[in-house]
């Protein structure tokens, strides 16, 4: 017994100094968003293939987790897909910069057993089933959208996420911008107060799809790269411009195209007025300090690639949406303030 | 003659009780064992296929990348239950020889009853407890404030169950020791503890299974890592939270490689079970001989 | 026949080395208590903002909007109190009597691999019983268990309601299934210790091995079997993600178990790491206090019914 016990002890030290040399290596830290997980942890893979010494680790612990880290200097950067209002930036102990990093959408997806041609809904009608205020599938507000489809006597069963998100938050960005009722009622935020009386909570995008999936008159909504991974079935929205647009990387490409200003104060691209837009669509952000405190230029040089061209051709084979091209430009620049 | 018949009639109805009463426990213990085969044969159904070498000793890749594994996790959970358990057990046997030898007054009653309440704290407060000592003063992240996370957690499981067993050997074996001469520290250490061992170690094992799935309290502590790592004063991997992090993904390669990595973690409480009887049984029978 | 020395009469630190021994244990316990009171104290040092700004009506009002920042944990503390009670209800009988099978009735071919198994059951990871109690227990509750409830008990407003899959009564069950293991192997642990003389004396007085393992040996147990519930029910009360994926989120008390639910631990894991606001987080942080304050409670109350049921030997 001793015997194996030493044994065991000296395969650990072995592999414990197997990993020193990879210690050597300058390693920079970041912390936030899930949403961009699966983005970073294939740029960072391929930017590490092409800068051996160098090495991200990025944890998705949450965007606010992100902040609280960033702004405790435990991480040299945050990833929020909120940006950093006011209130946060002041108790930054130094100046921030924000680059905007990647897009994303949020579908509708449902469970309506032997319904098999997508459903068309309107914002209106959307924010209303959200609202509480129709019950049933077969609601005749409904039923005017879908005339060639034999809609169930079913009732809706409202499914969000429970965990704050920035899911969370672009949607109900879009259905403030849709509803005044929304808006007074309930509010924009990653947590909010779920008004609809059939409500249920599910952790993660995992959980909603998962409650969905099997909860027959469900609906929820849910990150694209979800949808196009598990060939789940998501709603036709109607967008402003009148037309009927599912949510794929082109539409929410054009809904951002359609607002190429957009900066840290001025984020919201929600609602897009753009013809091919898809309504439900938001950016994700990249919090840095103007002045780091240590390792600044691999900082620079890790970020800058990662908004540019090279780095944002990555997010499709993730099912994300690269940067608009003058997007890129306006990050780049603002990147260039850091002092390095 | 009647007396005798009524007796009998008596007998066989609480015979019959007591078949029922045992049938009704067995099927209990069914439920139980059954329990853990349904979800054990979902969770290899799901996992069964991520499993294979590559698996066990690479580092993940990301989407869209073939192969990868969980190698530094299993590394990172390794090192963290190393550090954890050398902290956790001597606190935990020592605070149950305190109260095993001082067994009624108020202090013994305050700490066994701080103890449960212990066992009630949701892990990830004792996670930000972690964090507030160890991660945020060093302002970095660390596998070390993960073990102390992992130690608060053990603690209660350890101090009630090592009392209990402790408490259990027999009084006439601690009086024995002391009328051979011994002193009170010799007789606990060489004679009473090893006796209660098998307790002991049951309740090491749960403590071990009760913390190797834990993902709330690794958030802001051992915070993760895609890389090698071996030093405890760094963020390292560690496999539950690589479970965490890929099960609630939209992709199905990640998801495979979590329900792998349950598996894993499964699978690796069951080799340490079945180890460490193995190893008390054939310590038992050298103290027998 | 008592189980546990008199210490008294025997904690005797006679030689040096016992004095040294001395120092060490009350070293180790001094230290295990400081870690709690510190665990406390930071809680509560988390929480002040949210104490000083919404008081004791925190415990009763019933919203909880991060939008406005109008905090109340009414409906978590329903939520986790019930899901612990049904937990612990159900743990406590299967667990018991799998005990008790396992020390007084099983061959050993038998108990050997059972106990194993049942002890399995405490190394699944918590997020492996939350996506299967979401994808294989909540359908099964809605397709087949919930209906057939709701058939015999509909009456009661306990079994009325839709029924979503999800919810409190999937809850409790979720908790079972992961606390019966530490019921099961400590208070089998607790039996096998009993002396073999007070089994065979009960059996000698005419009992059947039933009468005996229940009547007798049981009750002789019970200060151990107690323990294991307690240490059962703390985990029950602090679990998160397993809870959370399967309760259904919603912050409202019902009288229905097929109603969605929520328990403190789980609004403290969905929401903590995106709070951002001092005061949200700080809300956040006032919830594991009181989830500390009703661990206490519960174990106190429980110690309570047991100290006056059994007089005023300690538990």
């Amino acid at each position: 017994m001793i015997r194996s016990l030493r044994r065991c002890c000296c395969s650990l030290a072995v592999v414990a100094a197997m990993t020193l040399p990879a210690a050597a290596a300058t390693q920079l830290t970041g912390a936030g968003s899930s949403f961009d997980y699966p983005f970073f942890s294939k740029a960072f893979y391929i930017y590490n293939q092409k800068n051996p010494d160098i090495t991200v680790n990025y944890q998705s612990i949450g965007s606010g987790g992100g902040i609280a880290q960033f702004t405790a200097r435990n991480v040299d950067f945050g990833a929020t897909d909120v940006p950093m209002n006011a209130g946060e930036l002041a108790r930054a102990p130094g100046p921030v910069l924000q680059i905007p990093v990647t897009l994303g959408g949020a579908a509708i997806a449902y469970n309506l057993p032997g319904v098999s041609a997508p459903i068309r809904l309107t914002r209106a009608v959307l924010a209303d089933i959200y609202l509480g205020t129709i019950l049933k599938w077969n609601d005749p507000q409904i039923a005017k959208l879908n005339k060639s489809v034999n809609l169930p006597d079913m009732a809706i069963i409202v499914v969000h996420r429970s965990d704050g998100s920035g899911t969370s938050y672009i949607f109900t960005d879009f259905l403030s911008h849709v509803s005044a009722e929304w808006k007074s009622k309930v509010g924009t935020g990653k947590s909010v107060s779920w008004p609809a009386p059939s409500s249920v909570g599910a952790k993660g995008t995992e959980g909603v799809a998962g409650q969905v999936k099997s909860t027959p008159g469900a609906i929820g909504y849910v990150e694209m790269a979800y949808v196009v991974e598990n060939h789940m079935q998501a709603a036709t929205l109607e967008n402003k411009a009148g037309k009927w647009i599912d949510c794929t990387p082109e539409t929410v490409a054009a809904a951002a195209a359609s607002k190429p200003e957009v900066s840290a104060t001025n984020f919201s691209i929600v609602d897009s007025s753009a013809a091919g837009g898809y309504p439900i669509s938001g950016y994700s952000w990249v919090v840095v300090y103007k002045k780091p405190e240590a390792r600044a230029k691999e900082l620079y040089n890790v970020l800058s690639w990662l908004v540019g061209s090279q780095g944002q051709e990555n997010a499709k084979s993730v099912d994300y949406v690269p940067l608009p091209r003058n997007v890129q430009g306006a990050a780049a620049a603002t990147l260039r303030q850091m002092q390095r | 003659m009647a007396q005798s018949a009524f007796k009998h009639r008596n007998l066989a109805r609480r015979r019959i009780v007591g078949g029922v009463g045992v049938g009704l426990a067995l099927v209990c213990a069914m439920i139980g064992a059954a329990s853990l085969l349904v979800i054990l044969c979902y969770v290899i159904v799901q996992g069964a296929g991520a499993l294979n070498r590559d698996f066990l000793t690479q580092l993940p890749h990301p989407v869209g990348v073939p192969g990868g594994g969980v190698g530094n996790g299993i590394l990172g959970t390794f090192i963290i239950l190393g550090i954890a358990i050398v902290m956790a057990v001597p606190i935990g046997l020592l605070t149950a020889i305190y109260l095993s030898l001082f067994g009624r007054g108020p202090i013994p009653e305050a700490l066994r009853f701080l103890s449960d309440v212990l066992s009630g704290v949701p892990s990830i407060a004792i996670g930000l407890f972690a964090y507030a000592v160890l991660v945020a003063p060093l302002k970095h992240f660390s596998a070390f404030s993960a073990s102390f996370a992992f130690m608060m957690l053990m603690l209660p499981l350890l101090v009630r169950t090592s009392e209990q067993a402790i408490r259990s050997v027999p009084q006439t074996v601690r009086e024995g020791a002391l009328a051979l001469g011994m002193s009170n520290f010799r007789a606990t250490v060489r004679i009473v503890i090893p006796t209660a061992m098998p307790a002991i170690i049951t309740a090491l094992l749960l403590a071990i299974a009760r913390v190797i799935g834990e993902t709330a309290p690794l958030l802001f502590t051992a915070f993760g890592s895609q890389f090698w790592e071996s030093n405890p004063n760094r963020p390292m991997a560690v496999l539950a939270l690589q479970v965490f992090t890929y099960a609630i993904s939209p992709y199905p390669s990640w998801q495979a490689q979590a329900w792998g990595g349950a598996l894993l973690l499964i699978g690796a409480v069951f080799v340490l079970s079945l180890g460490a009887r193995l190893m008390l049984r054939r310590a038992m029978r050298g103290l027998e001989a | 026949m008592t189980v546990g020395p008199q210490f008294r009469r025997v904690a005797r630190f006679v030689s040096p080395a016992d004095r040294g021994f001395a120092a060490v244990v009350y070293g180790g316990s001094i230290l295990f208590a400081l870690l709690i009171v510190g665990l406390f104290v930071e809680l509560v040092l988390g929480s002040w903002p949210s104490i000083v700004a919404f008081g004791p009506s925190f415990i009763w009002k019933s919203s909880w909007d991060p939008i406005t920042s109008k905090f109340g944990a009414l409906p978590m503390i329903f939520g986790t109190v019930m899901t612990s009670l049904i937990a612990i209800v159900l743990a406590a009988f299967i667990g018991i009597m799998a005990a008790v099978f396992l020390a007084d009735f099983a061959p050993r071919w038998l108990g050997q691999p059972l106990s194993f198994l049942i002890e399995l059951l405490a190394a699944v990871p918590s997020v492996v019983y939350g996506l299967w109690g979401l994808f294989v227990l909540a359908p099964f509750m809605r397709t087949t268990i919930g209906p057939a409830l709701q058939h015999v008990l509909g009456w009661m407003p306990l079994f009325s309601g839709p029924i979503y899959g999800v919810g409190l009564l999937t809850g409790g069950i979720i908790l079972a299934l992961m606390i019966v293991p530490t019921v099961t192997a400590i208070s089998r642990d607790v039996l096998v210790a009993i002396p073999r003389d007070l089994r065979e004396a009960s059996m000698a007085l005419g009992s059947t091995k039933w009468e005996t393992a229940i009547r007798v040996v049981l009750p002789a147990a019970r200060v151990g079997v107690f323990g294991a519930c307690v240490l059962a029910l703390g985990r029950a009360l602090g679990e998160t993600i397993a809870v959370t994926m399967v309760i259904g989120n919603r912050p409202e008390i019902s009288a229905s178990l097929f109603a969605p639910s929520y328990t403190l631990a789980s609004v403290i894991a969905n929401e903590f790491t995106e709070a951002t606001t001092s005061i949200y987080t700080s809300a956040l942080i006032e919830l594991g206090l009181i989830l500390f304050l009703v661990s206490m409670a519960v174990n106190a109350l429980a110690r309570f019914m047991i100290w006056s049921v059994r007089g005023s030997e300690r538990v």
